[in-house]
């Protein structure tokens, strides 16, 4: 297989971290219905292969650029740079600080059972969600900082890893 | 390989010569078979005009089979040897059985799925169903008027890898050529949306006998996506009709009823359940095997409050699928009802008090799956009218993962992941001087392996002694648009490799279908070796065919060499051809295969390019 174009050119996509989610759809079903298996269902059996890792290929891109944080992920990879999610943990001391208050607050709500304000802290923690991804954009395309990038993916980790928390605790409270 | 129709991809390569194709749905309570005659899909009816098959399977002494309603009706009778819902032990273990309470079966414990001792010997679920879909077949053949050239069979979205490589399995038992296995709330989807030309984003909620699936579907022009499935492949009408036979029971104090008593108590319970979908009250007289005459009673407030449980227990996944799809109830066009359990008058309360909205029921929920895969199939088959060229894209419903350290699951494909998928994960030896990994593959949601549903295990051998944590073994996974997976290892300091399709213990291979096949043929062998013959030759014929366009079209991609042995293939593959044998054409056809790999993925890379730079020029142009 060709594995010279990156996500972006294969979804025919210029390479940087704002997209056009319309632009991104239609540039994952032009590919698919290029490649999809469905379309080799009577071709011989080594086309259907070539054919099965085309479209997960196109699947794995579409996943990738169409979450904000898997997308910068991988626009610092192909610069070169690493997020160092696993080893890297260190953290600024302020964003630390919010992120146990904010820990504080699930674990109390969990407590008492209390789905109101366990959704109004998945609504606030999604406007500072937002707020991060504003950054990573000008970080990755405006001042092409990308350490500053690798920072911000980092903490959205943090960030993600609290929302399922969240939604952990709201499951048994709505069932 | 080389054999890509570029032009018009799927197109028959010979428009006039229409393929015979049908859409299966094999159902827990019943099955049927659909396909598309002058452009609109219908159901293929029996000769009495019957378009459903009860599914269920009686064995008799002297090896002779019974399927549909003769067997329904002699179910209480014959209980021990009368199969009914053998959906629900696809693919599952003695103890998955052991939930569903006392059956009156023989179960024995072969390895990864239970078995039936029946009065005609031990028969698999994959056996079972493989009766039911001969007689779907037959039926097919006979209607079609001709050999059928394959089928898509469709399976519960929520069934995990065992259960649809089992129903896989049944079919080729069956001697029908799956052309995809294919979900049925994508194919009530199918059904629907082109049906009424929707677009939005919409729920398909199926109840059927004995699962339940919860699909969530984006439908835009000639795009049907799934978001996010949930489900629940043990829950469905069967449980409703349990519930009633448990409350007569009770009441009756019948607590020693045997399995013949049971099954008429189920059958009178499934009756009333019906007959309160539109009336207040039921009642129905049953005779027990030991004379005693029962007159039982329900209404429909009782029956609401026996099953409220029931119904309840729909809305856990489909709160789950929603928010995989990060939707609220509110944000769906519509909610597509499917399967007959929801005719329920409560659970169509329940669906419409969820989701805001009544629930659409205009398309029967019997045969809306059929219909759809009968679509499907048609296009699958190469019998594509100009305007069907729709995508579907599907998931897969579980997440699959590896054993790691201490019990627990390292995820390596997501639930809700978009099929076909691959995915690679590097993992490192424990101990100093390794030189063997095994690898247990398991599906689910749990972090304890224990938790999850163990799929397959195998070892790679063959990694260079180093100390621990120093080798990189790359284990991938790879679901195909069928939703079956396959894994492989490597170790890639040393290329050290491993592989297995993912298949459950009980998996068949090629040689064991090949076998029971040649068995269940035995009166008819002549049939089937000419059967087999006119197999090959087609496939031989249709790849020479493929192959020599592609040549025409791209075979400046290949150097002279490649291009003599290419031919030196074909040659080979005529020769076989001439001489007959089913053997040697199939031999051939896998080599010819083999060496056109590289020109296969040559010319798949310069239509993808094509599509790219046309893009390009296209958005150049319009700014």
């Amino acid at each position: 297989m060709d594995f010279s174009r990156n996500h972006f050119e294969l979804l025919g996509l210029p390479v940087r971290y704002a997209l056009d989610p319309s632009r991104l759809e239609r540039g994952y079903r032009d590919l698919q219905s290029q490649v999809h298996p469905d379309r080799f269902a009577l071709s011989p059996e080594s086309e259907r292969r070539v054919a099965m890792q085309w479209a997960a290929r196109a699947n794995e891109a579409y996943r990738t650029l169409r979450d904000p944080v898997a997308r910068a992920r991988y626009l610092l990879q192909l610069r070169g740079y690493d997020t160092e999610e696993e080893t890297n943990t260190s953290m600024p001391p302020d964003f630390l600080m919010q992120q146990m208050e904010w820990r504080e607050e699930v674990a109390q709500a969990r407590t008492e059972r209390d789905a109101t304000e366990l959704k109004k802290l998945r609504s606030d923690l999604g406007g500072a969600r937002s707020e991060m991804l504003l950054q990573v954009e000008r970080a990755l395309d405006a001042d092409a900082n990308f350490d500053a990038g690798c920072s911000l993916v980092r903490k959205l980790r943090f960030l993600d890893k609290l929302d399922r928390e969240i939604d952990d605790a709201l499951e048994p409270l709505e069932g | 390989m080389a054999l890509l129709q570029i032009s018009e991809p799927g197109e028959s390569p010979h428009p006039h010569q229409r393929r015979l194709a049908v859409g299966i749905d094999l159902g827990t309570t019943h099955s049927l078979a659909a396909t598309v005659r002058s452009g609109s899909a219908e159901v293929i009816a029996d000769e009495a005009g019957r378009p459903l098959l009860p599914s269920i399977v009686r064995y008799f002494p002297d090896g002779r089979v019974e399927v549909g309603y003769e067997a329904r009706a002699a179910q209480a009778d014959d209980p021990a040897n009368t199969v009914v819902s053998v959906k629900r032990f696809m693919g599952r273990g003695v103890a998955d059985v052991a939930r569903y309470g006392a059956l009156p079966y023989r179960f024995l414990d072969a390895p990864g799925m239970v078995a039936i001792e029946t009065a005609a010997g031990v028969r698999s679920p994959v056996q079972v169903s493989a009766e039911i879909l001969r007689v779907l077949r037959d039926r097919s053949e006979r209607a079609l008027g001709g050999e059928l050239f394959g089928a898509v069979v469709t399976v519960p979205a929520y069934f995990d890898d065992s259960q649809r490589q089992a129903t896989k399995d049944a079919a080729r038992l069956a001697g029908i050529n799956v052309l995809r296995l294919l979900n049925e709330p994508t194919a009530a989807a199918i059904a629907y949306g082109l049906d009424h030309g929707s677009e939005g984003t919409f729920a398909i909620f199926d109840l059927g006998g004995g699962t339940f699936d919860i699909s969530i579907l984006k439908l835009t022009r000639g795009v049907f996506e799934v978001l996010s499935t949930n489900g629940d492949s043990a829950l469905g009408g069967d449980d409703f009709d349990q519930a009633i036979a448990m409350h007569w029971r009770v009441g009756h104090r019948l607590a020693d009823a045997g399995g013949g008593d049971t099954r008429r108590l189920l059958a009178a319970a499934r009756e009333v359940k019906e007959r309160l979908s539109s009336q207040g009250e039921a009642d129905v007289h049953v005779t027990l095997s030991y004379g005693q005459k029962l007159h039982l009673r329900l209404t429909r407030a009782d029956f609401e409050q026996l099953t409220a449980a029931l119904v309840q227990k729909t809305l856990g996944p489909t709160r789950k699928a929603l928010r995989d799809a990060h939707l609220e109830a509110r944000d769906l066009k519509g909610v597509v009802l499917v399967g007959g359990a929801t005719r329920m008058p409560h659970l169509q309360r329940a669906v419409e008090d969820y989701f805001g909205q009544p629930p659409l029921r205009d398309l029967d929920p019997d045969q809306v799956v059929a219909l759809g895969a009968a679509i499907q199939a048609n296009v699958l088959a190469g019998n594509r009218a100009p305007g069907d060229d729709w995508l579907l894209l599907d998931v897969i419903p579980l997440s699959l993962g590896l054993e790691t350290m201490g019990g627990l699951v390292e995820r390596v494909i997501a639930r809700n992941s978009t099929i076909p998928v691959a995915r690679a994960q590097e993992f490192t030896t424990f101990k100093d001087g390794q030189t063997a990994m095994a690898i247990h593959v398991v599906q689910g949601e749990r972090e304890l392996v224990a938790d999850n549903r163990s799929l397959a295990r195998f070892e790679l051998r063959g990694i260079p002694p180093m100390v621990a944590g120093a080798a990189r073994i790359q284990v991938t996974f790879q679901v195909d648009a069928d939703g079956l997976l396959s894994v492989a290892a490597r170790e890639k300091t040393t290329g050290a490799e491993s592989s297995i399709v993912v298949k459950p213990a009980y998996g068949l291979s090629d040689d064991e279908v090949a076998r029971m096949l040649q068995e269940s043929f035995a009166h008819a062998a002549d049939d089937r070796d000419a059967r087999s013959l006119a197999e090959q030759r087609v496939e031989a014929e249709s790849l020479l065919a493929a192959l020599r366009a592609a040549l025409d079209r791209d075979g400046d991609l290949i150097s002279a060499q490649e291009r003599t042995a290419l031919e030196a293939g074909m040659a080979a593959l005529e020769r076989a051809w001439s001489a007959g044998e089913a053997r040697r054409i199939k031999a051939a056809v896998e080599e010819l295969n083999r060496a056109s790999d590289a020109f296969a993925e040559r010319r798949m890379d310069r239509a993808v390019s094509g599509a790219l730079s046309g893009r390009r020029v296209d958005e150049v142009a319009r700014k």
